[in-house]
């Protein structure tokens, strides 16, 4: 019980409510009706919401003149990949984080911390000249080692609040059981994690399909491109060509879009987990 | 499964419905384990992958990276690479532009953080009580979030378009202005174009983060503030916001550092113009760098993580926890 609500209470609480949605979803509406606009009627007046007639011909020159094709493929492989060798690598870390105490546990978190201070423009030369020395640039191994490092520290802190909110009695009473705190670990803490790793995985997967600075800086040939260096090139020049723009702008939200619709209520309890408990 | 000693323990997170109260989980129960040469080993192992990653892929760079705000690092010139000592330092600072990136910076920061925190706030109170397709909703107003600062940047850059931009054409058929507004070639409205734009960007980070906490305030609280006569600020002020106060300030802390450092929403919507007059300290970055003046840009981000760090240090001073009595004496407010 939170206090009676009113009837005019009711009415304010919806029409916002009702507001802020129709404010959230309008720009995705938006790109989404012009992406599907003939180029020519893009620029037409009046403007229309709901136009007469669709066309796929801005979604066709990206797969003919461009190659959007490889850039999603690319993208794909690169997020798919450091989004799951981060979230395995945070596990590790945000069990021990969450299960024992030690001398430099809080100056480990306290380093997690100062990593999202760090504007990553500072460290671009150094990496770049790094990536050089090992032969990774223009590489998507070398995209994707450093994707782990961005994602780890987050993902790390995010894993430990789902750790955390597992009472100890669930593994202490599987080592009760025979087992060893890593067969305890793999057998019993594992299984009931598992949709906040799922969740892990999302927010890191996303994370990396929009990265674009990181992108911009170490794939420099057009078969190496992810999505969003692909989309800052369409920018680059003086015109910006919407139609293409928005077809691709459509294609690089809807995959991240439908993840987050399946399991934003797991990404919901992992970003909160952590943090409600300080 | 395992026998769930706990009342709680019956409903693992797997299923633990949204509502559930996260509590103040095992804090205070937690024994410190005096721990065996093995589970020092198994610590270590486990720790290393992580450590081993952000120390070479993070640490080492932004480290290597410091060291050329001191030194002449200039692309278009490398043979000459010295110690120029705080030289980069004082170009920052008699740069021009500098008071304008300071400017708008703070402008950015708090011109975001607090509609986004405000707002967000709103929307968690009235999400609170249970109503149909409550989940669905809450999904839907999360979309914002999947997607990349850059994009946000260029679907704001579409509907603030001059000509062909909606937001003109719905002001026009609201007949709240005449003439189309150019609104990203004025630097007043394109700041406040990417204001709003950054704004429907973060809210829902705000109202998922207070919501959650909103849901672990023991019932008990506010049965009690309503027998004593307490009205809605009063109960606002007095017990909700202390209570969540904790949540607060970390989400604050860590959305302030993530705007402030978060060139990509001005990069794809205005670039840092017109005439360099929506830059912020980090796009900025991103405009030296691509000219080459990595020495310059080094110290730039020198002063970034200094700012942020000086921040976050009083920041989590001012608002350290001060334990109110209520907190875990309701039934809900322990658990596990």
């Amino acid at each position: 019980m939170i206090g009676k609500e009113t009837t005019a209470g009711r009415v304010t609480k919806f029409t916002f409510l009702g507001l802020w949605l129709v404010f959230s979803l309008f720009p995705l509406y938006w790109i989404t009706v012009t992406s599907l606009k003939a180029p020519g009627d893009i620029f037409a007046f009046p403007l229309a919401y709901w136009p007469e007639r669709f066309s796929l011909e801005n979604y066709q020159g990206l797969f003919g003149t461009a190659d959007f094709g490889t850039y999603l493929v690319n993208s794909l492989v690169v997020a798919t990949v450091a989004g799951a060798v981060a979230t395995a690598i945070s596990t590790l870390s945000a069990y021990v984080l969450a299960r024992f105490e030690f001398r430099t546990k809080s100056a480990l978190l306290m380093a997690a911390l100062v990593t999202q201070m760090i504007p990553s423009f500072i460290a671009l030369g150094p990496l770049y000249l790094l990536m050089t020395d090992l032969r990774l640039v223009d590489n998507r191994l070398g995209l994707v080692l450093v994707y782990i490092a961005v994602c780890v520290p987050f993902c790390t802190v995010m894993l430990r609040g789902f750790f955390e909110n597992i009472p100890d009695a669930l593994e202490e009473a599987a080592m009760i059981d025979g087992l060893s705190r890593f067969g305890a670990l793999v057998r019993v803490l594992l299984p009931v994690m598992r949709p906040g790793i799922v969740a892990a995985f999302i927010f890191n997967f996303v994370n990396c399909w929009n990265e674009l600075f990181l992108s911009v800086t170490l794939m420099n040939s057009d078969s190496n491109k992810t999505v969003p260096t692909a989309l800052n090139g369409f920018i680059s020049s003086f015109n910006i060509d919407w139609g293409s723009m928005s077809a691709a702008a459509v294609l690089t939200i809807l995959p991240t879009m439908v993840l987050f619709a399946f399991a934003s209520r797991h990404i919901v309890q992992g970003l909160t987990s952590g943090a409600v408990k300080g | 499964m395992s026998t769930p000693s706990t009342p709680d323990a019956g409903t693992a997170p797997s299923v633990r419905k949204e509502g559930a109260p996260p509590g103040r989980g095992t804090a205070g129960g937690r024994r410190k384990r005096e721990f065996t040469t093995r589970q020092g080993l198994l610590i270590a192992a486990f720790m290393a992958p992580a450590a081993v990653f952000v120390a070479l892929f993070t640490y080492y760079p932004m480290i290597a990276g410091s060291q050329m705000a001191f030194r002449n690092w200039n692309l278009t010139d490398l043979t000459d690479t010295s110690w120029v000592g705080l030289k980069n330092f004082r170009e920052v600072f008699t740069d021009p532009a500098w008071s304008t990136v300071v400017d708008n910076t703070v402008l950015w920061v708090v011109g975001s953080i607090v509609p986004q925190l405000v707002i967000g706030f709103a929307i968690a109170l009235w999400l609170r009580r249970r109503f149909r397709f409550r989940g669905l909703y809450q999904a839907l107003i999360f979309f914002p979030w999947a997607i990349s600062g850059f994009l946000i940047g260029i679907l704001f850059r579409w509907l603030f378009n001059s000509e062909f931009g909606v937001v003109n054409d719905l002001l026009q058929k609201a007949g709240l202005i005449d003439e189309p507004i150019a609104w990203l070639a004025d630097p007043q409205t394109a700041m406040i174009a990417v204001l709003i734009a950054n704004v429907w960007y973060g809210v829902t980070f705000f109202a998922i983060m207070i919501l959650a906490a909103l849901q672990s305030i023991p019932d008990e609280l506010y049965e009690a503030a309503a027998l004593d006569g307490a009205g809605k600020a009063r109960t606002l002020f007095q017990i909700t916001i202390p209570y969540i106060r904790t949540t607060l300030a970390l989400t604050v802390l860590l959305r302030v550092i993530w705007i402030f450092n978060f060139p990509d929403l001005i990069f794809g919507m205005t670039g840092g113009g017109p005439n360099d007059e929506t830059h912020i300290v980090t796009t900025w970055m991103v405009k030296i760098t691509q000219q080459g003046d990595y020495g310059k840009a080094s110290a730039l981000g020198l002063l970034v993580v200094a700012v942020l760090m000086v921040f976050a240090v009083f920041f989590l001073l001012a608002t350290r926890e001060r334990r109110i009595p209520a907190r875990g004496t309701g039934k809900r407010g322990v658990r596990s």
